[in-house]
């Protein structure tokens, strides 16, 4: 079976055509997706600014990293779970959308990038953790996470505009 | 001229009926509008968390209120300027919005909360001020925000 056919099953599933069909629980859904934003990249942020020596420069980055990263992933399970509801609101709607194909993508990379950071430069953090600017490939970790994050909230806000767009 | 007037004058002068009709300027102000969420969302939270004591717990409170206030500061200037443009696209509409008035409502008591009582408290110094104190003040702040934020996500609803 291909995917968009098991797309097509999948939205045509009682509790999917419900959800899509529900005026209030779907903008529930959308809004807390929304909002969590400021929680996931909020505090995501604030680990990749004090990784380019931009904020929080007294406090070692490794503390800023293993006490704000709990919230960063708290508030990205949120967005998963939410996510994953509004996509099973209308599968291949989603999946045909340009912008959300893109948003996966730049989703992906920032997996990857966050591998690379843990994998490979945060474990030596021990000799860069008190300076106020860490060294350049730090920077460039902290840098690279900005930009896709940017990417997928701009991915993310233009999926709405497919069908205006393009329709 | 009466408010309703004046978003009625904003709505339908020239250059916003140019930014009204192009097909990017709205996606891209309400994109750049989100970014700003997250960046206030990040600033407001290493403060807030700090004072309820669940993130950062061993770093003074002063330091982090210092650095984060900067951040706060640009994420306002970002949000209330793309928050005006995307306002004078559909003044009219939101003129009618109780929730767009909540908004504003909460906005304005946020900054001057944060400006005032919530300053004083996070920048002073640690065991000045109680641990409950903190707490209630986190909470008040955090609450206004979401409202901020709920009243904002609200009104962008069809």
């Amino acid at each position: 079976m291909s995917l968009f056919r098991f797309f097509e099953w999948l939205g045509n599933t009682a509790w999917s055509v419900a959800f899509h069909e529900s005026r209030y629980v779907f903008l529930l859904v959308l809004m807390i997706h929304v909002l969590t934003l400021s929680v996931f990249v909020g505090t995501a942020l604030m680990i990749d600014l004090r990784l380019l020596g931009k904020t929080m420069t007294h406090v070692p980055v490794s503390q800023v990293v293993t006490r704000l990263m709990p919230w960063t992933e708290a508030g990205f399970v949120v967005m998963v779970v939410t996510g994953a509801l509004l996509f099973y609101a209308a599968p291949v709607a989603r999946y045909e959308n340009i912008f959300f194909r893109f948003k996966m993508a730049a989703l992906a990379m920032a997996a990857v990038n966050m591998w690379l950071f843990r994998r490979n430069v945060y474990r030596r953090v021990a000799e860069w953790d008190f300076d106020a600017v860490p060294p350049r490939r730090v920077r460039m970790v902290g840098a690279v996470s900005l930009l896709l994050l940017a990417l997928i909230i701009t991915a993310g806000r233009m999926m709405a505009y497919q069908d205006y767009w393009f329709g | 001229m009466s408010l309703l007037e004046f978003c009625r004058w904003l709505q339908y002068s020239a250059p916003l009926h140019a930014m009204r009709e192009s097909p990017i300027f709205f996606p891209i102000v309400a994109t750049i509008h989100l970014m700003g969420l997250a960046l206030i969302g990040g600033a407001v939270l290493v403060v807030d968390l700090r004072l309820l004591g669940v993130a950062l717990q061993n770093q003074p409170v002063a330091g982090l209120a210092h650095d984060a206030e900067r951040w706060l500061f640009r994420g306002l200037v970002v949000m209330v300027t793309t928050g005006i443009l995307l306002f004078m696209c559909f003044a009219t509409k939101y003129y009618y919005l109780t929730f767009f008035w909540v908004k504003m409502a909460a906005l304005i008591a946020v900054i001057v909360f944060t400006r005032s009582v919530h300053r004083r408290v996070a920048l002073a110094k640690d065991g000045d001020v109680s641990p409950i104190r903190r707490k209630v003040v986190a909470l008040v702040s955090m609450f206004l925000w979401t409202t901020v934020a709920i009243g904002g996500r609200y009104i962008g609803f069809p």
